[in-house]
């Protein structure tokens, strides 16, 4: 077992998130946690629903910014898609995307203010970077041969919608509409930077300690996502984009002068701006690195290594909540009837109950966005890594668990496979550990980029100076810090790659952010 | 056009010479079979031929046919034609398709006997169903030579011999690659055998028996 790659490399990583754990600030400040937890947990259990305008305002805000956002991306993704053999498209599309939406929703909060085009393209821009990346890899996984024997002089279009389109088309589907789900998420979040979503009304419950609201607010958002096969119908999609832009509100009018000033003044480097040249210039840069870049980078760096390795725990725990080879469904009863196998604990047959319960965990876990998530942990525990740290385990773990268990209903066992704690060690563990690995790594980037995120709320990482930058109007500062960030998530998802094709870990497209 | 012809024509696989250098003219009304055993090179000198007579009007049924699962029958058959329509009008078809190409259309799939299979799925037929639609599709594209590989392998005795019929007089030159000897010697009037990446044989169908052929295998 030591002798295999993937083993040793796991172990390394837990290994330097152990190191990291000595030099990260995981403390919990707050006067009396418990007792706030308590509240929130009675807040979702008596939830306030009777401010029912606002809680449908939040929602409506909430469900057209998303629908805009995602809508906008997958177009302008799918058309780049096309062209996305261009060298200069990818490397465009990687930028777009290295940057996470808050951080796009404040440079354009910027110049647009809070008109609803800031928070629109704050979810379109970045989307339209992943949708153009994996819409092209779906294209390209279709059988080329149907293209080549049609007749010379097909016309371009013609083909595309015949060939690689027709064939491709649910896939294209069930990405975006797994897309559309993170958009709902993406949308909510922005709520905590002004836009008028779910975020905005969940922050100002928070702060004045509406409990009952908050639960009311998080129970909604859990049902949308939830029931969202239920609405989001193929013949209801274009009626919800055609209403959608209506939707918005109306936001603060754009003042075109602020657009022109942050262009030609305020994203211009001071020294340039006050003619102190090259040199200036350098010293300016070097006082950023050392006094902001530097720890920021150093914070990012240690908290998403621990959350990533948690993440793998996490995951690694809970996938059998979704495998039906701990917790069967309903069809597999018979069978082991039969089998007259009957042990106690995991592979207990037909225990519906905890396959529910276990499947709802996963729900909650993955649907409820990180940043949110270390909103209310910082508010109950107070400021440290801590919150961060946990959240983006939860959020993270929670999908690659599901995924992972869903990849275990794919395995096929011998009948007189060991139960329990054994099949877990010897059976399943080990044949999915590839495929978890790969996974990991396809979200090692987004947890960097989360975490560098999560600054904003008041954890040291690269968010955290970007954000000072701003409430300073040092937009200069604050664009080579977000450039820095950009930076530091390619090179992450570049060593991931690379990981990923050194151990030969299948690659799947349906995991991306 | 009177001849089609191939100077020095090579094919690699990676870093592998598996075609070739050969030459070979083909005159018009020609039927040419390809004979040989699997791996000698057929596919790589069909797949030459497509490449260079593409926009000469040759048609290509390649041996894992290239339908498009996902699309009907009908829709495939009418691929064949993609380049006869303009974009919009393909478009079109693609949702609802004009009643004049279904009568066009019907027809020839009657003579392959899977006219009720008209709006099913190419993905969910069979083998034998699946080589007829792709010929469907060739047919229905027409041209000035047809390059089949392996066009009837699925099919059986009655089945095969129909659907040569249909083949050989769609086009009036066709380079067919074919396992069948006794086939291929029926239906063609020039027999090119291929070994080693190299033309072993040419010569007339009439002049042949299987007997002769049987060294190539």
């Amino acid at each position: 077992m030591w002798h295999s790659a993937t083993v040793r490399l796991s172990l390394g990583f837990v290994a330097l998130a152990i190191l990291c754990l000595g030099v990260a600030d995981l403390s919990i400040t707050a006067h009396d946690p418990w007792h706030e937890l308590g509240r929130l947990l009675q807040g979702l259990v008596q939830p306030d629903v009777s401010d029912v305008d606002h809680l449908w305002v939040a929602l409506l805000r909430t469900l057209a910014f998303a629908f805009v956002g995602v809508g906008l991306g997958a177009t302008a993704g799918f058309l780049l898609a096309l062209i996305f053999h261009s060298r200069l498209v990818r490397s465009l599309c990687a930028f777009v995307r290295a940057i996470h939406e808050l951080f796009w929703a404040l440079i354009f909060l910027q110049f647009f203010g809070l008109h609803p085009l800031t928070g629109v393209l704050a979810i379109a821009l970045p989307y339209a970077g992943v949708f153009a990346k994996v819409f092209a890899e779906i294209l390209e996984e279709t059988d080329p041969l149907p293209e080549q024997v049609l007749p010379a002089g097909s016309g371009r279009l013609s083909t595309l919608a015949y060939t690689r389109l027709h064939e491709a088309w649910p896939h294209l589907v069930s990405y975006t509409s797994y897309r559309l789900e993170c958009g709902l998420r993406s949308s909510a979040v922005l709520g905590f930077v002004g836009m008028p979503t779910l975020g905005f009304y969940l922050e100002s419950a928070f702060a004045q300690g509406h409990y009952d609201t908050v639960g009311a607010l998080l129970l909604l958002f859990y049902a949308v996502i939830a029931s969202l096969r239920l609405w989001v119908r193929p013949l209801l999609v274009p009626v919800y984009l055609v209403v959608a832009p209506f939707c918005l509100g109306s936001g603060l009018p754009i003042v075109w002068s602020n657009v022109s000033r942050f262009f030609t003044e305020d994203i211009v480097p001071s020294p340039l701006r006050h003619g102190e040249g090259v040199s200036g210039l350098m010293s300016w840069l070097g006082d950023i690195m050392t006094s902001e870049a530097l720890p920021g980078i150093w914070h990012t760096l240690v908290l998403s290594q621990i959350a990533l390795v948690l993440t793998g725990l996490l995951a690694l725990m809970f996938y059998p909540l979704v495998s039906r080879h701990f917790f069967q469904g309903r069809s597999w009863h018979g069978r082991w009837a039969l089998s007259g196998r009957r042990q106690a604990g995991a592979g207990r047959p037909g225990n519906r109950l905890t396959h529910l319960l276990g499947h709802g965990l996963l729900v909650v876990m993955r649907s409820t966005p990180e940043y949110l998530l270390a909103f209310i942990l910082l508010q109950l525990w107070g400021p440290s890594m801590l919150p961060a740290v946990v959240a983006l385990a939860i959020h993270n773990g929670g999908i690659i668990a599901h995924l992972v268990g869903r990849r275990s209903n794919e395995v096929r066992l011998r009948p007189d496979a060991p139960h329990g704690l054994v099949r877990y060690a010897y059976e399943l563990t080990p044949r999915l550990y590839g495929p978890f690995l790969a996974l990991l790594f396809y979200r090692w980037e987004i947890i960097m980029r989360e975490t560098a995120i999560l600054g904003i709320l008041g954890i040291t990482t690269l968010g955290f100076y970007v954000d000072s930058a701003i409430q300073e109007i040092r937009f200069d500062r604050a664009m080579v810090l977000i450039l820095i960030t950009a930076l530091l998530n390619i090179g992450v998802d570049v060593l991931a790659r690379h990981l990923r094709a050194r151990l030969r870990l299948r690659h799947t497209a349906n995991c991306e952010p | 056009m009177s001849t089609l012809a191939l100077t020095d024509a090579v094919a690699d696989y990676g870093q592998q010479r598996v075609l070739g250098p050969l030459n070979l003219t083909l005159q018009r009304g020609e039927r040419v079979a390809l004979v040989g055993k699997s791996g000698a090179g057929k596919s790589s000198l069909l797949a030459v031929m497509y490449q260079q007579w593409r926009g000469r009007g040759a048609a290509l049924m390649p041996q894992e046919l290239g339908l498009v699962p996902s699309l009907s029958v009908f829709h495939n058959v009418y691929m064949g034609a993609l380049a006869s329509h303009p974009t919009w009008y393909n478009l079109v078809t693609l949702a609802k398709p004009f009643r004049r190409d279904v009568a066009a259309i019907r027809p020839l799939l009657a003579q392959l006997s899977i006219e009720e299979k008209c709006w099913a799925m190419a993905g969910e037929l069979s083998g034998g169903q699946r080589q007829r639609v792709a010929a469907a599709r060739a047919i229905h594209q027409g041209g000035e030579v047809l390059l089949a590989d392996e066009p009837v392998s699925a099919l059986d005795g009655p089945q095969s011999e129909a659907l040569m019929v249909e083949l050989t007089q769609a086009y009036p030159t066709a380079v067919l690659a074919m396992h069948d000897v006794e086939l291929a010697l029926r239906f063609t009037d020039r027999v090119i055998g291929i070994a080693d990446g190299g033309i072993a044989l040419d010569a007339p169908s009439a002049r042949l028996t299987a007997q002769d052929l049987l060294p190539l295998y």
